[in-house]
């Protein structure tokens, strides 16, 4: 497989690793989700821009990966399902989010646009990702008590792949449809 | 997508942060920090996904100087129009903020990139419920912040 010299080339991997970057931080850019007011005006349930970013990105997503996968391309690497970790950590995240404006992607976004505050909330991640290095010894037990191993959509609902993936495109298509008539 | 195609691995911003947060604590303390457990599952290393969230950040600064929409900000309208001017209260919340999206990020296993795009994308169960989780979190906190219901 060609990918394999890709795999095993550091640099190359590494300036791949850059030009993707720059080019998911033009796209966020543009799509204005680097701004603050958006993104808060997101979470007031104001202006629905990111809720249709990121399930437009899910939808191109999940159709390209399943291609690529069947083409035997890639492989797929879906994290495990830990509902405590999941849970907790997501409702601590949201809160986060909601004081900073802006989640990790966004935030070197944002300060490439010349957000200040965005760059304050860089060094916070910093600091709060070092606190759960810190701890993480006395919590690794609690999070991994809860892991219920790689579990994907398909298997709890005992359906074939690509139903699933038509259902959820279907889904996407009708809340996009919606959001887009009622002009949110 | 691509960053799958590139190396055979999912996108993922804040695994990135902490690699940073490893090598700054090496920076102080030196090779001890790699005896924390946390940092021997994510060594302080340079790799492509850290390039990626470089990128994000000169993508973005040329996306926004190529339109005209790049500015210095340090307080945004929808902030001060509740909040005010001062600077100090902002940033401290800023600080706060991305401590507790550093560290729940962590505790979730992934980000708003990991999980719900890349995540949601490979159909995994944990990355709907986390997604799920942050958007709950993010809009409760959000109504009380700015509407104080």
């Amino acid at each position: 497989m060609i990918l394999k010299i890709l795999y095993k080339n550091k640099h190359l991997q590494l300036s791949f690793g850059l030009l993707f970057g720059i080019i998911f931080g033009v796209l966020l850019d543009i799509g204005g989700v680097t701004d603050y007011n958006i993104l808060i005006n997101q979470l007031l349930l104001k202006d629905f821009r990111v809720a249709k970013i990121i399930l437009s990105a899910i939808f191109v997503g999940m159709i390209c990966i399943e291609i690529l996968r069947q083409m035997g391309v890639i492989n797929t690497h879906p994290k495990p399902l830990n509902f405590r970790a999941n849970i907790i950590g997501g409702l601590i995240f949201g809160v986060g989010f909601a004081l900073l404006g802006y989640c990790p992607g966004t935030t070197l976004g944002a300060a490439g646009g010349g957000s200040i505050h965005a760059i304050f909330g860089f060094f916070g991640m910093l600091i709060g990702t070092w606190i759960f290095a810190l701890i993480y010894p006395y919590i690794k037990r609690f999070i991994e008590k809860g892991n219920l191993g790689v579990v994907t959509l398909e298997k709890v609902a005992h359906l074939s792949k690509i139903i699933v993936i038509l259902i959820i495109a279907l889904l996407i298509l009708t809340a996009l449809y919606y959001m887009e008539n009622t002009g949110l | 997508m691509g960053t799958l195609i590139i190396s055979d691995k999912a996108l993922g911003c804040s695994t990135s942060i902490v690699r940073l947060s490893g090598m700054i604590e090496r920076l102080f303390r030196g090779e001890i920090t790699r005896e924390r457990v946390y940092y021997k599952k994510y060594p302080p290393k340079i790799d492509w996904q850290f390039m990626l969230v470089i990128g994000i950040f000169i993508g973005a600064a040329i996306s926004s100087i190529w339109s005209g929409t790049f500015s210095i900000e340090s307080i945004p309208y929808l902030w001060g129009d509740t909040y005010g001017q001062s600077a100090v209260l902002r940033y401290t919340l800023a600080v706060f903020g991305g401590i507790l999206i550093g560290f729940g990020a962590r505790f979730a296993g992934g980000c708003t990139s990991g999980h719900s795009i890349s995540g949601t994308s490979q159909l995994a169960v944990g990355s709907w419920v986390a997604t799920i989780f942050f958007f709950i979190g993010g809009i409760v906190a959000t109504l009380l912040l700015f509407r104080g219901i």
